[in-house]
């Protein structure tokens, strides 16, 4: 009786590793019980079934059968963006300036979009001015964003001061890759 | 039924609902919910899908989750720290089919993401990867 009861409660089903966009190594470990499977090779399938969960491969059209209306359903991968300032102010780059309406197209494109802002500086001046100008010009992006109509509550705004340089300097010194704004757009 | 806010200005919630199609509800505190792009969504959610029911998820650590038709799952525990890039994200699919591509959570250590299902647990190591059960 105990038998049949667990053989009831077995499921099926498969758990397939598939192939990675930008060709980083990456890795599943499905552990049943006792039994570990590493799934690290594109198609690479564990599969179960009443008689247990074992290692296998599957194909691209098994997935595509088995897992079609699932992968429709995938949202937009979220975008980073990054733009820079001149030195000490909001205000930014002439470049920059020109990407600005590359985001807008992105943000566009979505149905929902929800947006975070991270505000860097370079490591001239103190943390509590950098803070502050950090903190300033992720603000400064929102408030933009908002005023070409993306819903303030889909915005936030963070600033991470001179803690996360994009190129590591000494202290006090000027690197304008530093400062930065990111924007992922998801 | 009560409809979910598209946004709740106080509480972003764990998630937000990118893609929805045919039936998509979602069980909290109790209550079934109908889902519709935009909706936010919280820790102990459980999303389930109709017959014609498909949901994309984007979660605030960037992974997405793609459920297909006839499924049911669980988001059990997200914790994540947007200044550290850290946290501990546990789903479980109780039935159906779920497609993955992890975010920053699983990018830190093998067991800051996993998936249950009802016969094993998933470890997830910063990868695409798609499980289905059928009972």
């Amino acid at each position: 009786m105990a038998v049949l009861l667990a053989a009831c409660a077995q499921t099926s089903g498969i758990v397939v590793l598939l192939p990675e966009k930008d060709g980083n190594k990456t890795a599943v470990v499905v552990k049943d019980g006792d039994k570990e499977i590493v799934l690290d090779q594109p198609y690479a399938a564990a599969r179960r079934s009443p008689l247990g969960t074992r290692a296998d491969t599957t194909t691209p059209q098994e997935v595509q059968a088995r897992f079609g209306p699932a992968l429709a359903a995938q949202p937009a991968r979220p975008t980073a963006f990054t733009l820079y300032f001149v030195e000490g102010k909001d205000e930014f780059t002439p470049d920059s300036q020109k990407l600005v309406e590359t985001v807008f197209t992105e943000i566009a494109s979505r149905p929902v979009p929800d947006i975070l802002v991270i505000g860097h500086t370079d490591g001239v001046g103190t943390d509590q001015v950098n803070d502050a100008l950090a903190r300033r010009r992720a603000e400064t992006v929102r408030a933009e964003l908002i005023r070409r109509g993306v819903a303030p509550e889909n915005v936030q705004a963070i600033g991470r001061g001179k803690r996360d340089p994009l190129v590591p300097t000494p202290d006090n010194v000027a690197e304008p890759r530093n400062r930065r704004v990111e924007i992922v757009v998801r | 039924m009560l409809a979910l806010p598209p946004a709740i200005a106080a509480d972003n919630g764990i998630g937000q609902v990118k893609v929805a199609k045919g039936r998509v509800t979602v069980e909290r505190r109790g209550q079934t919910l109908p889902v519709e792009i935009g909706a936010r969504l919280q820790t102990s959610d459980i999303v389930r899908t109709g017959d014609d029911g498909s949901v994309g998820i984007t979660m605030n650590d960037n992974s997405l989750l793609s459920v297909g038709p006839n499924s049911m799952l669980s988001l059990d525990r997200f914790d994540y720290d947007g200044a550290t890039q850290r946290g501990q994200f546990d789903s479980s699919l109780q039935k159906g089919s779920v497609v993955v591509i992890s975010g920053r959570i699983a990018k830190q250590s093998p067991d800051a993401m996993t998936v249950k299902t009802p016969s094993a647990i998933l470890g997830v190591r910063g990868t695409e990867f798609a499980v289905s059960v059928n009972d």
